[in-house]
C-alpha cells in the first residue's frame, strides 16, 4: 500500500515532541497575528519566514504550516467577528459568518468554521496522499480557454451570493474585473489607468479594497444609526459551541465543501478561492429544512461549507504544487521560498529524492491542522469576549488596524490615501444597496481571466469558437448558462426574493 | 417620468458612468484584434458591458414599481467624513508631506491623531476614555508591531530621532 507507507513515512518524520512544539509556537503566532485585521496569511507568513531560518528543514516547514493554518484560522475569526475578510477565500465567510455574530452566535461560527477546516484538512491530506499522481493528468487537461471558462463558471456562481438585485451583482462583478485590470499590462508592458501615479502601476491592492470597502464603509454606515437603534451585535451571547442541531445541518455542509475543495483545488491560480464560492453557491441552492436560517441571515452552513472548501482546496492545491512546480497560490509562494532558502527544490523531483521531506510536509501540514483545533476551541470564549467591547472603543481600534495594516503591505503612505477612497466608495455602495462581495471576487479574477482569454484565442488564432468546441470548456459554459437559466427561473427566482426577505 | 426606484436608479448611472469612463481611456491604449489582443481590448469590451449594464439598471428603475421608492435617504456626513480624515491624518502624520515640507511624526502621533479624530466620529465624546484607549492602542502597537513584527515603522518624530 503506497498510501499507507508514505503516510506513515511522512508521519516518522514530523511527528516528534520537538515538531510538535514548534507546531504549536507557529499556530499560536500565526492566530495571534492573523487575527488583526487587515493582516492575512500571507502578511504573517512573509513576517515570521525569518524565524524559521535557523531551524532544521522539517521543523521548520512544520512550524510555518503552523503559522500558515493559525494565520487563516485568524482571518476567519477577524471575517465572522467584525466584518472585515483579511483575504479572499474569507470573503464568502464573511456573509453568515458576521450575520451569526450579530445574532449572539459568533461561538458556533467559529467552532464550525475550526471543526469544517479540520476535517477537510484531513480528507485533503488524504487524497493528497493517495491520489497525488493520477490526479495530476486532470491538471494537464486544462488549457487557459477551460480557464477561462471556469472562471465564468465561478463568476456565474458568484452572482448568486448578492442578495440583491441579479442585474447590479453582475455590474459589480463587471467593475471589480475592471478595477483588477488597472496597473502594469503583463504583456506589453503598458500601465493601465494608471494616470501617471507610480504606485498605481502595480495595480490596487487587494487588502486596500477589502479594508476600504468593508471595514471603513461598514463602520460609517453604523455609525450612521443612532446608538440606541444600532444593531451591531443584537443577540445575547447564548452558546460557545454549536448545538446538536448545528451539527446535524453543518455535517452535510461539510461534507460538500470538502469535496468540492478537493477538485478545485487541484487546479492551479486560485482553486481554493474558486471552491469556496462554489461550495457557498450549492449549499444556497439547496432547500432550507424548515426553520432553518435563510443564507445571508446568518445561516451555519454558509460559514461550514466555505471553510471546508477551502482547506481541502489548500491541501490539494499542493498537486500542482509539486507536479507542475507551479505554485497555485501566494501562500504557496512563499512556502516554495521557504523550501529553496532550506535547499529542498520544489518540483516533481521532490516525491522522489526526498521522499521524507515531501511527506514529512504533507504530515506537517496535518500536524498544522490539527493544532489549530486543540489551540482556537478554547480560545473561542476569548476572541467572544472581544464583542463586548463596546463599539465606541472598538471602531477607533479597527480604523487604527486596517491603516497600519494596509500600510505595511507595502510600507507605503499612498495605500492609505487609497483606502480612504475606497472607505468613500463602500459606504457609496452600501447606500446604493450595492452589494461589495461580487466586486472583489471579479477584482481577483480580473487579471487572470483576461489572460487566459488572451491565450486562449492567441492559440486559436482569434477564432472565439474555440470555448465551445474543447469539450471540457463546453462543459463549464454549459455548467453557467444552466446556473444563470435557473436563477432566473421565475419559480426560483421567487424563492430567492423569499429566502432575502428582510425580517 | 419618475424615479421609482432611487436606490438602482443611482447605481446604473454610476456603473453607465464608470463603464464608459473606462471604455474611453481603454481607447487610448491599443486594442489589437481578437488573436492578439492590445492592452486595450478586455478593458474596453467590459467597459462597454458595465455601461450597458448600468443602462439596463436604469430603465428598470424608471418601469419597475417599488413599494417605498428606495429612497437613499440622508448621507451620514458625520462619521463619513471623521472616520476618512482620521486614515487621512494618520497617513500624513505617519510618513509627512514632503510636497508640502512636513515631517514625518511617527506612529505614535499617528495614532493618538486617528483615534481622537475618528472618536469624534461617534455620538458621544469623552476627552479622557479617548486619551485612555489611545494610550492603550499606542503600546498595544508598539509592542505588536514594532517589538515583536519588527515592521519598519516610522515611530517617532523625525525631528527627535534625526
Amino acid at each position: 500500500m503506497d498510501l499507507i507507507n508514505n503516510l506513515s513515512l511522512g508521519f516518522g518524520v514530523a511527528f516528534t515532541v520537538q515538531n510538535l512544539i514548534y507546531a504549536f509556537i507557529g499556530c499560536l503566532l500565526g492566530t495571534l497575528i492573523g487575527v488583526l485585521p487587515g493582516i492575512g496569511p500571507v502578511a504573517t507568513i512573509a513576517m515570521l519566514l525569518p524565524a524559521t531560518y535557523a531551524l532544521p528543514p522539517v521543523a521548520a516547514l512544520i512550524m510555518l504550516a503552523g503559522i500558515y493554518y493559525g494565520a487563516q484560522y485568524g482571518g476567519s475569526t477577524t471575517a465572522i467577528l467584525v466584518n472585515l475578510p483579511g483575504e479572499s477565500s474569507s470573503v464568502v465567510t464573511v456573509i453568515d459568518g458576521y450575520q451569526m455574530a450579530r445574532r449572539g452566535r459568533a461561538g458556533p461560527a467559529l467552532a464550525a468554521a475550526g471543526m469544517g477546516s479540520f476535517f477537510a484538512g484531513c480528507v485533503g491530506t488524504l487524497i493528497l496522499a493517495a491520489f497525488a499522481a493520477p490526479l495530476t493528468e486532470v491538471a494537464f487537461k486544462f488549457g487557459p480557454a477551460e480557464y477561462f471558462s471556469l472562471m465564468i463558471l465561478g463568476l456565474i456562481g458568484a452572482v448568486v451570493l448578492a442578495s440583491g438585485s441579479l442585474l447590479k451583482a453582475i455590474a459589480m462583478i463587471v467593475l471589480g474585473l475592471l478595477l483588477g485590470l488597472i496597473g502594469t499590462d503583463v504583456n506589453s508592458g503598458v500601465a493601465r489607468f494608471s494616470f501617471d501615479i507610480p504606485e498605481l502601476t502595480d495595480g490596487i491592492g487587494f487588502i486596500v479594497i477589502a479594508m476600504g470597502v468593508f471595514g471603513y464603509g461598514e463602520i460609517i454606515s453604523n455609525l450612521s444609526v443612532k446608538e440606541e437603534h444600532r444593531e451591531v451585535f443584537t443577540g445575547k451571547v447564548t452558546h460557545l459551541y454549536p448545538s446538536a442541531e448545528d451539527f446535524k445541518r453543518m455535517t452535510p455542509a461539510v461534507l460538500r465543501g470538502t469535496a468540492i475543495g478537493s477538485l478545485l483545488g487541484i487546479l492551479p491560480g486560485g482553486g481554493a478561492l474558486l471552491a469556496a464560492f462554489a461550495a457557498y453557491t450549492i449549499e444556497k441552492k439547496t432547500k432550507l429544512k424548515p426553520g432553518e436560517v435563510p443564507f445571508g441571515k446568518g445561516n451555519i452552513r454558509g460559514v461550514a461549507a466555505p471553510e471546508s472548501a477551502n482547506n481541502a482546496g489548500s491541501q490539494t492545491s499542493f498537486i500542482p504544487l509539486l507536479t507542475l512546480g507551479i505554485p497555485p497560490n501566494a501562500v504557496m509562494a512563499l512556502m516554495v521560498g521557504a523550501m529553496t532558502i532550506h535547499n529542498i527544490q520544489p518540483g516533481p523531483q521532490v516525491m522522489t529524492s526526498n521522499p521524507e521531506l515531501f511527506w514529512g510536509l504533507i504530515a506537517s501540514m496535518w500536524i498544522g491542522n490539527l493544532m489549530l483545533v486543540i489551540l482556537n476551541l478554547p480560545l473561542i470564549g476569548l476572541w467572544i469576549k472581544l464583542l463586548t467591547v463596546p463599539y465606541r472603543w472598538l471602531f477607533p481600534a479597527i480604523v487604527l488596524f486596517c491603516a497600519i495594516g494596509v500600510y505595511s503591505t507595502n510600507n507605503n503612505t499612498f495605500d492609505i490615501w487609497m483606502v480612504a477612497i475606497f472607505g468613500v466608495i463602500g459606504y457609496l455602495f452600501i447606500k446604493l444597496g450595492a452589494e461589495p462581495a461580487p466586486l472583489l471576487l471579479g477584482f481577483i479574477l480580473g487579471p487572470m481571466m483576461e489572460e487566459n482569454l488572451r491565450r486562449a484565442l492567441l492559440l486559436s488564432r482569434g477564432d472565439w469558437s474555440v470555448f465551445v468546441t474543447r469539450p471540457l470548456s463546453a462543459s463549464l459554459l454549459a455548467a453557467a448558462a444552466l446556473l444563470l437559466v435557473i436563477v432566473l427561473t421565475p419559480a426560483i427566482k421567487s424563492k430567492r426574493e423569499e429566502a432575502f426577505v428582510e425580517d | 417620468m419618475r424615479i421609482k426606484s432611487q436606490k438602482d436608479f443611482f447605481s446604473g448611472l454610476m456603473f453607465t458612468a464608470v463603464g464608459a469612463a473606462f471604455a474611453v481611456g481603454a481607447t487610448s491604449y491599443t486594442i489589437g484584434n481578437g488573436a492578439r489582443m492590445g492592452p486595450g481590448y478586455f478593458p474596453l469590451l467590459l467597459g462597454i458591458l458595465l455601461a450597458i449594464l448600468g443602462a439596463v439598471v436604469m430603465f428598470k428603475a424608471l418601469v419597475v414599481e417599488t413599494a417605498d421608492g428606495d429612497k437613499i435617504g440622508a448621507f451620514a456626513w458625520k462619521p463619513l467624513f471623521f472616520i476618512i480624515a482620521s486614515n487621512v491624518l494618520f497617513g500624513i502624520l505617519l510618513g509627512g508631506l514632503p510636497s508640502i515640507g512636513l515631517p514625518a511624526m511617527g506612529l505614535i502621533a499617528g495614532i493618538f491623531g486617528l483615534t481622537f479624530v475618528a472618536s469624534l466620529a461617534g455620538e458621544r465624546f469623552h476627552f479622557k476614555e479617548v486619551l485612555i484607549l489611545s494610550v492603550i492602542l499606542s503600546i498595544g502597537s508598539y509592542l505588536a508591531f514594532i517589538v515583536l513584527l519588527k515592521l519598519q515603522f516610522p515611530v517617532w518624530p523625525t525631528f527627535i530621532t534625526g
